[in-house]
């Protein structure tokens, strides 16, 4: 039976559902409409939503102080390009986690054994370590060494878990504060870092990876692809598995079964995964921040120049967040239908 | 060329054994029907053949070559899936050409290909449509025809019928059985329905929880079960199970009498009955009786037989028909 309801209830629900809507959107049409004012008008107490004056000069102003479409391009190539790379990495990844679910049944351990296993090899490093007071700058092999020694029953454990599992600790990777992670990174970015170095076989320093495409390219790459690998998975979750099987009697290769059949199918998922990778990468604030200042700065950046020391300049800032959030929006608005379909693909069945 | 040779096959899902040593031997150009009640394990068997599966012990021989460690694709066999399986992004063109592709053929003799399998399948004039938009049955044809272009060493069909309506069922039987009758290429067929199973093979293949039952043609199933497992399945309505003394009195544990070797009288006979329900079918008649003291009978007579419930009847079995099974079940000669 359909449910009734009067006019009066539905105009209510409207006006309230509208007045929320334009709550939560407040704070981006200030700013738009802060961006047209000057900058006097734009800092008046009390603030007045609509002012006379309405101006241009803020675009212009900005644009002749920093290149608007250079941090246009870094955006664009750092968000495209981890996308990109993280698809690349994550198909093949959700594949696995979705059709091959338990992957070595040949290993079976105790939680306990693998517990004492790795904490051993752990242990084992740290020994290795301590009479040479935990430096290893110098020694190129033993730092390989030492990695592998840990690694790889690490690698092994995660190996033989449930795809349940390694999910989870996947996604657990995201629960820890980015700042936590910052030192460690920021080491690894600084050319004069503990990789970043003469090692004798190769002048590791002639390649920074601070400032540039190819340290944030990778970086950004890695934050979001628990969340990529996460998404994909649910997707591929949904396809019949007799279809790969089908592909399989039909003679295709892996390559084939991943590139022809799995890939077009998932299409709606792997399109939605893709802008909403692109979307957080292209708003990413924190890692940019502190791991870029000129030549791979995106548009976070842009905008922080304009909150400086000297004051607060809110139309010029106004204005530099306009720009900024000006191409995802669009992107977003045209692809709104495509982001949904895909957000909830396989939802109803 | 296609023989299929399973020597001591078996298959544990970690600590489940669902196959637990099959010896089988299918010839070339052979129909043979998989069977058995659900969770039998026929259909993994099918797909330890295909290769979908790894055994876990034991070995697969195609055409007298070792290939249990060959995967799917080198196998050289084609396979018919339940759900179908189609491609649902291709067309039906590229859905059959699929293979070919695979295997690297030139794109006239793909065309010369899809076409010929097209025409076999009446299905010429839908190459352009997707999977979508095609009835149950034109998919369940294009999955067919995506495995006869390949012309592959065997077919393997899952179940293939059983998303079919009733009607659909019977006529894609006929076809199949055409088709194998046409090509002359092994076929192994595997369904729960104990019908497609008699009226398509040439061999049978019975199991029971993992093993085998019985292999033979249908007519040697249905006149000789080796067990009461294979007496009880084959056969529709259901064969009849007697113990106690008429069991006994010809040398056996339980008797089995299948409904439609009977003979049925209201004066005098072996058994006395009181008729429960009788089923009319026009050319048959169900009969479902209350023996005395024996339990429950199904009886198939032949044309309209004036039966109603609460009447009493005498049922003499066919002596010739009579099958008797040892305390074990096993067959009794």
């Amino acid at each position: 039976m359909a449910r009734k309801t009067s006019v009066a209830a539905s105009a209510a629900t409207t006006i309230v559902a509208w007045a929320f809507g334009l709550l939560m959107f407040f704070p981006i049409l200030w700013t738009a409409l802060a961006a047209f004012k000057t900058e006097a008008n734009a800092y008046t107490m009390p603030q007045t939503l609509f002012s006379s004056g309405w101006t241009f000069e803020n675009f212009g102003i900005v644009q002749e102080r920093s290149d608007y479409f250079r941090y246009v391009f870094n955006t664009v190539v750092i968000s495209f390009g981890s996308t990109f790379l993280g698809i690349l990495f994550a198909v093949p990844a959700a594949w696995s986690m979705a059709f091959q679910p338990i992957a070595a049944p040949t290993v079976k351990l105790s939680g306990k054994v693998w517990a004492l296993i790795i904490l051993g090899a752990v242990a084992l490093a740290a020994v290795i370590l301590l009479p040479l007071g935990w430096d290893i700058s110098d020694r190129p092999l033993l730092a390989i060494v030492l990695l592998l020694l840990v690694g790889v029953p690490f690698g092994v454990w995660i190996y033989t878990r449930r795809t349940g599992d390694t999910l989870l600790w996947m996604l657990s990777t995201k629960m820890m504060p980015p700042a936590g992670a910052l030192i460690p990174i920021y080491l690894i970015f600084n050319r004069n870092g503990l990789v970043f170095r003469d090692w004798g076989f190769v002048n590791l320093s002639d390649y920074t990876l601070m400032d540039s495409f190819w340290g944030m390219v990778p970086l950004m790459m890695l934050l979001n692809l628990p969340i990529v690998i996460w998404m994909l998975y649910t997707y591929f979750k949904e396809i019949p598995f007799e279809i790969l099987e089908a592909a399989r009697m039909d003679g295709a290769s892996l390559w084939n079964e991943l590139t022809r059949v799995l890939t077009p199918m998932a299409l709606p998922g792997i399109a939605s995964t893709v802008l909403l990778n692109i979307i957080l990468a292209w708003n990413e604030a924190f890692w940019t921040l502190n791991l870029t200042n000129k030549y791979a700065a995106p548009l976070s950046f842009f905008i922080s120049e304009y909150s400086s020391p000297e004051g607060q300049f809110w139309a010029k800032l106004s204005a530099a967040s306009t720009m900024a959030i000006a191409p995802i929006l669009v992107l977003g608005w045209f692809s709104q239908r495509q982001l949904v379909r895909g957000l909830t693909f396989g939802a109803v069945k | 060329m296609g023989s299929i040779q399973l020597k001591s096959v078996r298959k544990a899902f970690g600590a489940v054994s669902v196959i637990n040593g099959v010896d089988l031997d299918i010839k070339n150009g052979e129909f043979a029907v998989f069977v058995g009640p659900s969770g039998c394990g026929k259909s993994t068997l099918l797909r330890l053949i295909a290769g979908l599966e790894d055994v876990t012990a034991g070995e697969v021989l195609i055409d007298g070559k070792d290939v249990t460690d060959v995967g799917p694709a080198q196998r050289g066999l084609a396979m018919v899936f339940q759900s179908y399986a189609l491609y649902p992004h291709m067309s039906v063109r590229n859905n059959i050409a699929f293979a070919l592709k695979m295997a690297g053929e030139k794109s006239d003799v793909i065309e010369r290909k899809v076409q010929k399998a097209a025409s076999t399948l009446n299905l010429t004039d839908y190459l352009d449509r997707k999977p979508r938009q095609l009835s149950g049955g034109q998919r369940q044809r294009v999955a067919i025809g995506r495995a006869i272009v390949r012309e592959p060493k065997a077919f393997l069909f899952d179940e293939p019928l059983s998303n079919l309506d009733a009607a659909l069922r019977v006529q894609m039987r006929v076809e199949i059985g055409e088709l194998h009758n046409d090509l002359k290429t092994t076929m192994i067929y595997v369904t729960h329905d104990q019908v497609e199973a008699m009226t398509m093979a040439d061999k049978i293949v019975v199991l029971d929880r993992g093993s085998v039952a019985q292999v033979g043609s249908p007519l040697e199933l249905y006149n000789r079960p080796n067990g009461l497992f294979v007496a009880g399945f084959i056969g529709s309505p259901k064969m009849n199970f007697i113990k106690g003394p008429s069991a006994a009195k010809r040398g056996a544990d339980t008797v089995g009498i299948r409904p439609e070797h009977v003979a049925i009288s209201t004066t005098a006979g072996e058994w006395p009955a009181t008729v429960r329900l009788a089923e009319h079918l026009g050319s048959d008649t169900f009969v479902h009786a209350e023996g005395d003291g024996i339990g429950p009978l199904t009886l198939r007579l032949e044309g309209e037989a004036p039966l109603k419930p609460d009447q009493r009847i005498f049922v003499t079995p066919r002596e010739p028909n009579v099958h008797k099974f040892d305390k074990n079940g096993r067959r009794i000669d």
